[in-house]
């Protein structure tokens, strides 16, 4: 289809859109259309999904609302945007469950035809708010999408039924005219992922084309947008979540150690979409198991790894508590595993689609006996990937179990990300036992499991096959060296130093934590650490506090068990300490114990991520400034 | 894994260098003995040869093996094994495990294990009591059992373990007992040969916590008249004479009658290959427990698709019709966009 020159283009740097419709509206489908159109377009991108947690509440209720947000813009942007600037909302409970996150002038786009008594009702509302005047501090457009949407169907010949499921592709076509994206990667799509559904293809093509003509012929919108590509780094990019680029780093680690990955998984929320991704990769020799449940999860993953795979189990918080027990032996069995935790709000069932970071306490502690277990977080969805290999490499090198925390928000999220070039990827060294390494008192050659590499602290990995290294392991404590049962107290105590001291062989491979301070280490008053997928918000919050011309300094960790061994260092350079977390406090907790600092805690939990500006004002208040009037947005 | 042929062993080479710490006397010694007499004939190599145990007095089965082992957390031997099986089907894979393991901590994965058919190797030493934690009731006790947790008798209705298998799908069932060597070395021969999930119960004496628990059977002077051996295409018939057959009544009960007084033609023949398990059902119910004339032998061994078989057969199709995983393609799978450097 020819594009019409628009009346007006108008230049944007940044905008955020949020859609907001019924969960059956289609709006997570919509929102990632939208996403996937403006990377291409060369727009820097970051994305919130944020569906409800039942499955199919009840239609029009505030609790059946699901909504998209995504933030596109000319520049490198950290997070999904703060307050939306567009909203579209395809009902009134949509509108209701998401008028608080706009800031006034915001511009809302509703489906008029939704705005019956009865759906008025269902969402709460006593008046109509199109009429009552409560909506005078927005632009409003008012689009009738359901009727638009059945006449094209009817003029395609489709029932009026299966024609008003494609109103969001009227409201995708409608965006995308007012953000002058272009069309025919949509049509495109439309026509691949509807090809075996044909009539369903014509109507969402008629749809998003009416949705498109909408914009451009009503007189109703005085002007379109236009933002730019974003100047970003050279390379090859593509859009990734973070349960994807999760998955795919697991394949790469597998890759890279020679190793074949084995996967046992029981479904949870938000970690499915893991073992999803990870059944559909049979060709790279991945091998799945959907288990009878959690425990059954990782166990088999740990007979995996006593075999020579890299076992692989992935879940959420009610999983983790359930593995804990498996977690236990395999720090006893000094086998590789990688458990991924992808967390959500807890405790107990929580908040199963909402995000936190409340598991990390657990991650370090949450076992029986002195059990140390190493702990790495991701940062960004695509950095789900390195995090699987780094997670990967120390389970190897180090013959030990690792937790790899991830959560909610990083999991469905999604942003651009240069491919890296695979053969740059860092390579892993299973290095599997092959000869007898003891001598006994005759002579004779024999096999000792506990025998250890005096670098690493790691013990041979010796697997079933091999002739000549024959030996058993298991839960109960064993004697250094041979692995024989042992209930000698000193043993026993020579052997909980010996898989502590292992973690501080992990630390000597792990690189420092860096720091960011334009002016130098400890030139700021005030180091912002943080840790997961805080990152996002804290980079933009200390960038709006740059711009008043302030100071302040952001680290991130990625290792959380062991600390980079510089952690003490930079701590200690700087006066003030502020860690935000999606928990009451736990890795402040973490520092405090260990170097004696004085860090302060910033928290909440209310199953949403940080918002930039919340970190801006928490360093502005640990700096003694005034907030004032919040520094503009295009700073971030 | 190699063409060579298997070296030769003797019981002395499956044997480790631990020494062997059950109570003396406990039936779990006579199961050892006639697993590790079994392994020179079977014609496997201990490098190939897994035993996985969860918790329990038999749980320290792998310790004394000469072979791979892995003594793990209660319950969950039929999990790890799993793993362990599906990822290497070059591999024997057992799993010794004992009646409070597989049937109350650990029930949940036995029957997934047997409904999945992996091929393993499950090993159930039947006693009746906890063990090792010196003598609670187990979910195989009998009702009105008196122990240290239930002062004034057991409540609880016991599980019959051969029911529970059949129930869950297992392929391959069978009973054998501690007092019978050559039958327990028959029995697990078959259950080695069984492509699949093999599960085996054992009546096992625990002589310190339940000692005699199975004398009204296995007693050398008892077990002509009160074991039922089946035995594939035969007539299912016992005592001394074989003067006793096992019949199915109008009302479709099976119960046991004199063959003189029935005649052999009405004596139901074994038929351990019936696809449909019903049969092997009602067997599995003819006693209420190790009181009554109890069958032992195969109940139930059927062919069914190996799980780990199936899963390396998906992966090679897999390969077949998309090529080798390619990490460059499938990170470029989503789409992608180029951004030009500053040279452009
Ligand atoms: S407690 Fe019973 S089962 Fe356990 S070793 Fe002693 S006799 Fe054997």
């Amino acid at each position: 289809m020819s594009t019409v020159v628009p009346r007006k283009t108008k230049e944007l740097d940044r905008v955020v859109v949020r859609f907001a419709g019924d969960s059956g509206d289609g709006m997570q489908l919509t929102g990632s259309r939208f996403t996937t159109v403006s990377s291409l377009l060369g727009n820097d991108t970051a994305t919130l999904p944020d569906f409800p947690a039942e499955i199919r509440a009840p239609a029009g209720t505030l609790a059946g609302v699901s909504a998209f947000q995504v933030h596109i813009s000319d520049h490198d942007i950290l997070t999904p945007g703060d307050a939306p600037n567009v909203l579209v909302a395809m009902n009134p409970a949509a509108l209701r469950a998401n008028l608080g996150l706009m800031a006034p002038g915001g511009t809302i786009i509703v489906n008029v035809d939704a705005f019956d008594q009865r759906s008025l009702e269902k969402a709460g509302y006593q008046a109509n708010p199109l009429s009552d005047g409560s909506l005078a501090a927005f632009t409003v457009y008012e689009v009738p999408m359901t009727s638009l949407t059945m006449q094209v169907g009817k003029e395609a010949g489709v029932k009026p039924r299966d024609a008003e499921r494609s109103k969001n592709f009227f409201a995708l076509g409608l965006v995308s005219w007012l953000y002058s994206r272009p069309v025919e990667p949509t049509l495109a799509w439309i026509a691949e992922r509807f090809g075996g559904r044909p009539e369903v293809a014509e109507v969402n093509t008629r749809a998003f084309k009416a949705g498109y003509h909408f914009g451009e012929t009503a007189e109703l919108f005085e002007s379109n947008y236009q933002v730019r590509p974003a100047p970003v780094e050279p390379g090859t990019y593509t859009n990734v979540t973070g349960n994807t680029a999760l998955a795919w780093g697991l394949i790469a680690a597998a890759r890279q150690a020679k190793l074949p990955l084995f996967l046992g998984s029981y479904p949870i929320t938000p970690a499915s979409d893991i073992l999803h991704e990870l059944s559909k990769q049979k060709h790279f020799g991945v091998r799945t198991l959907q288990a009878e449940d959690e425990i059954a999860g990782i166990g088999a993953a740990i007979g995996a790894a006593f075999g020579g795979a890299l076992g692989v189990t992935t879940t959420s918080g009610p999983g983790m508590d359930l593995k804990a027990e498996a977690v236990g032996l395999a720090v006893n069995l000094e086998l590789p595993l990688v458990v991924v935790d992808i967390q959500r709000a807890g405790p107990s069932t929580g908040m199963p689609t909402k995000t936190e970071q409340g598991d990390l306490l657990q991650a370090l502690y949450g076992r029986h006996g002195e059990a140390p277990v190493p702990v790495v977080a991701a940062m960004t969805p695509s950095h789900c990937f390195d995090v699987a290999i780094e997670a990967a490499r120390i389970a190897v090198t180090y013959r030990t179990p690792v937790i790899l925390l991830s959560d909610g928000y990083l999991a469905n999220g999604a942003e651009p990300w240069r491919l890296p070039a695979v053969e740059d990827l860092p390579t892993i060294e299973a290095n599997f036992a092959t000869q007898p390494n003891h001598e006994r008192a005759d002579g004779t050659a024999e096999f000792w499991p506990y025998l250890r590499d005096p670098v690493t602290l790691a013990r041979p990995w010796a697997v079933p096959g091999t002739p000549g290294l024959e030996h058993r392991i298991g839960g109960l404590e064993k004697q250094a060296g041979s692995g024989n049962v042992s209930y000698d107290g000193e043993n026993h105590e020579r052997m909980v130093h010996e898989r502590a001291a292992k973690l501080a062989a992990v630390a000597a491979s792990i690189p420092p934590v860096a720091v960011d301070d334009p002016d130098g280490l400890g030139s700021a008053p005030v180091l912002v650490l943080g840790w997961g997928s805080t990152y996002g918000a804290i980079a933009a919050g200390v960038r709006r506090v740059r711009a008043r011309g302030l100071k302040v300094a952001h680290a991130h960790l990625v290792h959380l068990n062991p600390f980079p061994s510089n952690l003490g260092e930079v701590l200690r350079a700087y006066p003030k300490v502020l860690v935000p977390e999606v928990n009451l406090g736990q890795l402040v907790k973490l520092v405090r114990a260990e170097f004696l600092v004085d860090a302060q805690p910033l928290t909440k939990v209310q199953g949403q991520p940080f918002r930039a500006r919340e970190i801006e004002e928490a360093v502005l208040d640990t700096l003694g400034v005034a907030a004032g009037s919040a520094t503009s947005e295009e700073q971030e | 894994m190699t063409d060579l042929a298997v070296p030769t062993t003797t019981r002395k080479d499956w044997a480790s260098d631990q020494e062997v710490r059950w109570c003396p006397g406990c039936g779990d010694y006579s199961i050892l003995a006639a697993l590790q007499m079994l392994l020179p004939e079977l014609g496997v190599r201990r490098e190939n040869t897994v035993f996985v145990s969860g918790i329990g007095c038999a749980a320290r089965f792998p310790y004394y093996m000469q072979t791979y082992g892995m003594h793990t957390i209660h319950g969950r031997a039929p999990a790890i094994a799993t793993g362990l099986a599906v990822t290497r089907p070059d591999l024997d894979v057992w799993v010794v495990t004992g009646d409070g393991d597989a049937l109350s901590i650990g029930g949940n994965h036995l029957i997934h294990a047997l409904r999945r058919n992996v091929n393993i190797t499950i090993l159930l030493f039947n006693n009746q009591i906890y063990g090792l934690t010196k003598g609670q009731y187990s979910p195989t006790s009998e009702v009105g059992k008196v122990t240290k947790s239930t002062p004034f008798g057991s409540l609880d209705t016991p599980f019959n373990p051969i029911s529970l298998a059949l129930g869950a799908e297992a392929t391959f069932v069978a009973r054998t007992h501690d007092m019978d060597r050559k039958h327990m070395q028959e029995t697990f021969r078959r259950a080695h040969e069984h492509r699949g999930a093999a599960f085996v119960e054992i009546y096992q004496n625990c002589n310190v916590f339940n000692d005699g628990a199975f004398e009204r059977i296995t007693g050398r002077d008892q077990r002509a008249d009160m074991l039922i051996p089946l035995v594939h295409g035969q007539p299912i018939v016992f005592g001394a004479e074989g003067q006793y057959g096992v019949v199915m009544g109008e009302d479709g009960q099976l119960r046991i009658a004199p063959v003189a007084e029935v005649g052999v033609e009405r004596v139901l023949v074994h038929d351990e290959h019936r696809d449909d398990p019903g049969l092997a059902f009602a067997l599995s119910r003819l006693a209420r427990g190790p009181f009554e004339p109890t069958p032992i032998g195969v109940f139930r061994d059927v062919e069914r698709p190996e799980y780990g078989e199936a899963m390396t057969r998906q992966l090679l199709e897999a390969q077949e019709r998309r090529g080798p995983g390619d990490l460059a393609a499938l990170l470029a799978s989503g789409g992608t966009w180029e951004v030009p450097g500053p040279a452009h």
